[in-house]
């Protein structure tokens, strides 16, 4: 603690060149906040998907749509529990910013389906028996100041009505989620309502889930069901719920690949910037960590100043660059619906104070081995 | 009869530059007393800073002993030198070398953060330091604000804050002028008279060798004379 003085001393030294090492290492860490924190908002929406639960997708395009008759037959086979659908709406509610995901489904099967979304007894059966009905999650609800009893118009961008109208829903049910990893920003309505006013593609649907009695026949029962429809004009691909969100995810990419790819860029160059400026500011100050031997300081003290001070630097840029990032995140959850539910963990802080240690000890370890290993007589004699 | 403090025999020292052995020093005996004020002085490459660097325990011989106080300082290891060196000298160099980014008490108080002093003692010290210096009205001072006069008395004050017994002064005038070097050179003869510190100066300078009790010369890594001032 003495010796903090000292090491603190050394950031005033350049200020303009610590400003900016420590500027790049707050980007960097900001980053890794947003960058981490979204990556694993991706992979805990993988996570929570049940096995029990198989998805029966088109088998060649997940555009495709297939027939909700599909359905009916998957019901007959044996270790199949429940079936239910659901169809991507898209669609624009307000304007094109405010998107969250929009889902017709058969509001008795879809809640049996998943109970992981919690709602009344009330919500529930007015849910069943609106057609107009639709429940959203109930930050969605906070975010858009919406409440029970609301028309909800939505613009049908890939599905209009055959009005050519906005379409209008009916807020009947406010839901809670049982677990902090199933997504709350989504939006689903009664699918009735929806194949019966669009302009076509009637009795088709998204996609079909099936619940089975025992996860271990999930191989079994999803070969089956990929056999049952082979050869015809709506083929299917089946794959439990977990592989079928990890696939769809990596449609849009590799999300954590992506992720890895730019921190790792990221903290390379950091490593590099910083390193460099390590060593620069340890070769401009060889004289002075001779005095502080001269004076007594030990070798391993000094070893120890250099290595503060590159934690010091490293801890500097990267706490308030972790804590925008943590107060970013919490803005963005509340207005912007992509966003809801991602948070800065204790985790990710946790990693980024690792990381930033480690920084540290890889950009301040051979300049503090220079200087322990520092002969005085030399380096006064090169001042 | 004084007290020796300093006890040299047969010392030499040898640099290397490759295989090479390049000598610097070659069997120097002396004894330097308690109290006294020793000037060091010969041509450049005479062997002067070596030897000083020797009596300060920034170096070490290549044969022969040194024993400062009694203590056999060519045997100890770097750790323990550098502990030796924390406790019984003091330096000052030709460009005073304080660090630039710390205030001239900070500064001062450098060789006390090796202590176990408190803070408050630590910042006492520093000042008590500074006010036999004169310069206790600048201790808020960074080194850019001070002249060289008063950089010098800061490093003289930052040599003796933890009192040790041996001052080792490098051509502690060779950057000042005529008028700032006699202030600092009788600085140190206060130290050397009224505080009891035993100084050995490297200098070129022969008005600064007046201000010593003695002075010694060296020529070609060998002591060549000897005069009492």
């Amino acid at each position: 603690m003495k010796y903090l003085g000292l090491i603190w001393s050394a950031l005033y030294r350049k200020p303009l060149r610590s400003f900016l090492t420590l500027a790049s290492i707050f980007v960097a860490f900001l980053l890794f906040g947003l960058l981490q924190s979204v990556s694993v908002a991706f992979s805990e929406g993988v996570d929570f998907s049940g096995v029990d639960r198989l998805i029966i997708a088109p088998k060649y395009s997940i555009i495709d749509p297939l027939p909700e008759k599909h359905a009916m037959a998957i019901s007959t086979i044996a270790g199949v529990e429940l079936v239910s659908h659901r169809s991507w709406f898209g669609g624009v509610y307000q304007d094109t910013n405010q998107f969250f995901p929009r889902w017709p489904v058969p509001p008795e099967s879809f809640l049996a389906m998943y109970p992981e979304y919690l709602l009344t007894e009330a919500e529930k059966a007015a849910f069943i028996q609106t057609r107009t009905g639709a429940i959203i999650g109930r930050p969605l609800a906070e975010t858009y100041n919406l409440k029970l009893g609301d028309k909800i118009p939505l613009i049908g961008d890939i599905w209009p009505n055959k009005d050519n109208t906005a379409w209008e829903f009916d807020l009947v049910g406010i839901y809670d989620v049982a677990d902090e990893s199933v997504e709350t920003d989504q939006m689903f309505m009664n699918f009735e309502f929806f194949d019966e006013y669009r302009q076509w593609s009637q009795g088709t649907v998204g996609n079909i889930v099936a619940k089975i009695k025992d996860p271990d026949d999930s191989a079994a029962i999803a070969l089956e069901i990929d056999r049952l429809f082979a050869n015809s004009s709506d083929e299917t691909k089946t794959t439990t719920e977990k592989a079928y969100n990890q696939m769809f995810a990596n449609q849009i990419g590799d999300i954590g690949l992506i992720m890895t790819s730019i921190l790792s860029a990221v903290f390379f160059t950091i490593l590099l910037l910083t390193g460099n400026t390590m060593a620069q500011a340890i070769r401009e100050r060889i004289p002075e960590l001779a005095i502080l031997k001269t004076i007594g300081f030990s070798n391993t003290s000094v070893l120890m100043i250099v290595l503060c001070e590159a934690l010091l630097i490293a801890l500097v840029g990267s706490l308030p660059g972790l804590m925008l990032a943590a107060a970013l995140l919490a803005k963005f959850s509340q207005s912007i619906s992509v966003f809801n539910g991602v948070e800065l963990s204790a985790l990710i802080v946790a990693q980024g104070v690792g990381l930033a240690l480690l920084m540290a000890v890889i950009v301040g370890l051979p300049p503090a081995v220079r200087a322990m290993r520092l002969n005085i007589v030399d380096a006064l004699g090169d001042h | 009869m004084a007290e020796a403090l300093i006890e040299i025999a047969s010392i030499a020292k040898n640099y290397h530059r490759g295989k090479v052995a390049i000598p610097v020093l070659s069997e120097i005996s002396l004894q330097i007393d308690k109290g006294d004020f020793l000037a060091l002085m010969g041509p450049s490459g005479s062997g002067k800073t070596t030897l000083l660097n020797l009596i300060g325990g920034l170096d070490t011989p290549t044969s022969g002993s040194i024993s400062i106080d009694g203590e056999r300082i060519d045997q100890l290891t770097q750790g323990k030198l550098a502990a030796w060196r924390s406790r019984h000298v003091g330096f000052v160099f030709q460009f005073y070398n304080l660090l630039p980014v710390l205030t001239a008490e900070k500064n001062v108080e450098l060789p006390l953060l090796l202590t176990n002093l408190s803070r408050r003692e630590r910042k006492k010290r520093a000042l008590a330091a500074l006010a036999v210096v004169g310069l206790q009205d600048r201790a808020g001072h960074r080194p850019t604000e001070l002249s060289g006069g008063q950089e010098q008395r800061v490093a003289i004050a930052r040599a003796i804050v933890s009192d040790p017994g041996l001052l080792v002064c490098d051509e502690p005038t060779g950057d000042l002028d005529r008028g700032t070097a006699d202030e600092i050179l009788e600085l140190l003869q206060l130290l050397n008279r009224e505080y009891g510190k035993t100084i050995v100066m490297v200098t070129h300078d022969p008005k600064a060798a007046d201000h010593a009790n003695h002075c010694l010369y060296l020529d070609k890594g060998s002591l060549s004379g000897s005069q009492t001032v």
